[in-house]
């Protein structure tokens, strides 16, 4: 039986269960620990002209020019935001308002099928009352979306484009996305583009200025900050409409008061974990290969989903995502759970139901092979004694949640 | 022992499972999604799929200390109970869905999952008690006749029974509220669940009316037993043998009494309507039956009930075949409703259970 949650520092486990959902959240570094604690000793809103005021500002300004120089990007392109889903709710709504103002025939939002739901959903909602036009971008086998499927998709009508929204980097099954491209054809029709970039800080190099992007989500959690700050990258000639109303604080786009302790961990964060982010990589990729290969030794039908090439071009460093045929993802989860192995099916959920992966589904599997994902994900405090823990247990799990299925395939019936 | 503990979010279940970790076993919960679209919110008292409830039993397995997780079963709650449920009804019958439920989810695809994942036991918040006496795994009523739903449990066959725990039979709701507080569990003062959990908004008739007839053109006659019409309904799935209210019949009946539905004959659309002494039932048919002890062997005298919260009566079974329960009662019953479950006790023990088929005068 698991422990009570305990209120201890995180940090590098040395003992406990082997975690291995970093892409869910990875723990804080030491120095983003520091760097906020530094802050909540200290009063002051960045928004008061007195001296606390002053103090705390500029503690926001020096985060938000670590936070540029560490992305290729200026200063005045960093909007602080309380994570990514507000980022990434910030440019979709924000922009396809603005844009279908300054021009009414701009409704139709050009979007990846396999978008995180925080994408996914603020298309859907601008649909259903906005009057939005969602165009879903397919994907290929991989989960990749093709620059001429974008290309295609903006000659059909590029008068009609609101956006485009594509992620750099894919939560479930980690294939890197050709953003780059996207945002080249993209450009050609002067239409902006939107990259939710939260998996791949720290992960993959990421360059603002030379990826040709309008606007970019990132969240402090992913790479060693706090929870509950983030930010959106934006360029200075791209018009966002706000989404939260108040006091106008980050370029009048995005209200509310700067959280400074938030911010100042998650810039300490960013700027080691873009500094580290080289390295981190390759021991990344060195270990994500070697849980692919134990895992289909031990599980030889066990299907890798996502880009087979691992370069950092492909796949993302920390990811191997599976499915295990004949076994429910869930199932899986607990039993694992209960040996100390602490993963994610990969697919989002309701009121924690889990739903067939959309991601999954988008690249051609069946609905069976949707719901049989397993996704581990590796960070900075990953080592190959997590990799041996859930080896140790896979094989027996994969085992009885295959029975467990076949019970449940049978009763069906 | 390592026990499942399904968590509906109410109180009972809660206390079942606290009182399975106290016990010493190795618990964990889940919460089984039943409904496709759960709803946010509780609407009154009832239903339990929403996912409010579903926070209420994640919030009760903190405060155990045990591991939780949601099985979605939605799909096979739809299939297997809502499906059925309006199949009844469109058939004149009066189905049980917790029943249902018990029989073709908890017991049956909850436990062969968990049996096959490694689990030796479900364990739920039912008011009924196991205990193992001459005849084995005996299932007997609660102490508390006012929560007793060994009813409920009735359709259960041994093997069945054998990977059950119900902690709460010893027990009266009054004790497992105090209990629940007692121990910290926020849901010691959630109302009681009551009626049928995917019907909301307690519409019942509406629900069907809905699923079986979107056009509204199923109306048809209410007849009395002499075959006048003395009235018009707008859909024999509305109705229920032994229901008085709702009949909306202008004309009154000769003797100026009440009057009960009799019958209810969806091919005809016919409901025919009498008067209480009508409705009395001295023997009834019973289908598909199964049991958790020795099945009845020639003319065996015992108590049967008929209804959910219905009193045991005195009767006489006997096996006509394998699949055909023939029950003979010593007095007469009123308002037996096809579809609802005859169970077989002897004094507070559970033997077995039907389906209601055929009744007779």
């Amino acid at each position: 039986m698991p422990a009570p949650a305990t209120p201890d520092a995180p940090g590098p486990a040395s003992t406990g269960p082997a975690y291995l959902d970093h892409a869910a959240t990875t723990p804080m570094v030491p120095e983003a620990i520091e760097a906020m604690a530094r802050q909540l000793v200290v009063a002051g809103n960045p928004s008061s002209l007195h001296a606390a005021g002053r103090a705390a500002r500029r503690v926001v300004e020096e985060s938000r020019e670590a936070v540029a120089q560490a992305l290729g990007a200026r200063p005045s392109e960093v909007v602080f935001t309380s994570g990514g889903t507000e980022a990434d709710n910030l440019a979709i709504k924000g922009v396809f308002w603005s844009r279908r103002a300054a021009d009414p025939r701009r409704t139709r939002i050009l979007v990846s099928a396999v978008e995180h739901h925080a994408v996914f959903d603020c298309v859907e909602w601008l649909a259903a009352h906005d009057g939005a036009t969602p165009v879903w971008l397919d994907v290929d086998e991989v989960g990749r979306v093709r620059p001429d499927t974008v290309r295609a998709a903006i000659e059909a009508d590029p008068a009609s484009v609101a956006l485009v929204s594509v992620m750099w980097a894919n939560n479930e099954v980690g294939t890197v996305q050709p953003v780059a491209e996207i945002a080249k054809i993209a450009h050609e029709y002067g239409i902006p583009v939107h990259s939710d970039a939260v998996q791949a800080i720290g992960q993959l190099p990421v360059d603002f200025a030379a990826s040709g992007l309008d606007a970019l989500s990132l969240t402090g959690h992913k790479f060693g900050g706090p929870i509950g700050v983030g930010a959106l990258l934006v360029t200075r000639d791209l018009a966002v409409t706000p989404v939260l109303h108040g006091g106008g604080q980050e370029r009048e786009i995005r209200s509310g008061t700067l959280a400074t302790p938030a911010i100042a961990g998650f810039a300490a964060a960013l700027r080691l974990a873009v500094d580290r982010q080289p390295v981190l990589a390759d021991q990344l990729s060195e270990l994500r290969d070697e849980l692919i290969a134990r895992v289909r030794a031990a599980v030889p039908d066990a299907v890798l989903n996502g880009d087979p090439a691992t370069a950092l071009d492909a796949r993302l460093p920390g990811n191997a995502h599976f499915s295990f045929p004949g076994c429910e993802g869930d199932a899986l989860l607990m039993l694992l759970d209960a040996r100390g192995v602490e993963c994610s099916t990969g697919s989002a959920c309701t009121a924690g139901v889990a739903r067939p992966s959309h991601v999954v589904l988008a690249m051609g599997a069946d609905d069976d092979l949707a719901r049989a994902t397993l996704r581990f994900s590796l960070g900075h405090t990953s080592s190959e004694a997590d990799v041996d823990a859930l080896l140790a247990v896979l094989p027996g799990a994969v085992e009885r949640a295959r029975k467990a299925g076949l019970v449940s395939a049978s009763s069906k019936k | 022992m390592k026990v499942l503990a399904a968590m509906s979010g109410g109180v009972d279940s809660a206390v079942a499972a606290a009182r399975a970790v106290e016990a010493g076993h190795d618990v964990t919960g889940v919460h089984l999604a039943l409904s496709k679209s759960p709803q946010s919110h509780r609407s009154g008292a009832r239903g339990c799929c929403t996912v409010e409830d579903a926070r209420d039993a994640r919030r009760a397995a903190d405060v155990l200390a045990i591991p939780f997780y949601v099985w979605d079963l939605a799909e096979r709650f739809d299939e297997d109970v809502i499906d059925d449920f309006v199949a009844e009804y469109a058939a004149g019958r009066t189905p049980n869905p917790c029943l249902r439920c018990n029989e073709r989810i908890k017991f049956a695809a909850v436990l062969d999952k968990a049996l096959a994942l490694g689990f030796d036991a479900v364990c739920t918040g039912h008011y009924a008690r196991l205990v193992n006496g001459p005849h084995g795994r005996e299932l007997h009523r609660a102490v508390d006749p006012e929560k007793d739903q060994s009813y409920v449990l009735g359709v259960l066959t041994v093997e069945q029974l054998a990977h059950a725990m119900f902690p709460l039979g010893d027990t009266t709701k009054a004790q497992v509220r105090v209990e629940a507080a007692t121990r910290g569990l926020q849901v010691a003062d959630k109302p009681d669940s009551h009626d049928i959990c995917f019907i909301a908004d307690g519409d019942t008739a509406g629900f069907l009316r809905q699923r079986l007839d979107p056009d509204g053109d199923a109306h048809g006659d209410i007849v009395d037993v002499e075959g006048n019409r003395v009235g018009e309904h707008d859909g024999v799935f509305g109705f229920t043998v032994g229901q008085r209210k709702g009949l909306k019949i202008g004309t009154p009946a000769p003797d100026g009494r009440p009057r009960y539905v009799l019958d209810v004959s969806p091919v005809s659309r016919t409901v025919t309507v009498g008067s209480a002494a009508d409705l009395d039932v001295r023997a009834l048919t019973g289908l598909r039956p199964r049991w958790c002890a020795e099945p009845p062997v020639g003319r065996v005298e015992c108590l049967v009930q008929l209804r959910a919260h219905g009193a045991p009566l005195p009767a006489v079974v006997r096996l006509l075949d394998d699949d055909t329960l023939d029950v003979e009662l010593l007095s007469a019953a009123r308002g037996v409703a096809p579809g609802q479950a005859v169970v077989v006790y002897d004094g507070t023990r559970v033997v077995g259970s039907a389906t209601i088929d055929g009744t007779r005068r």
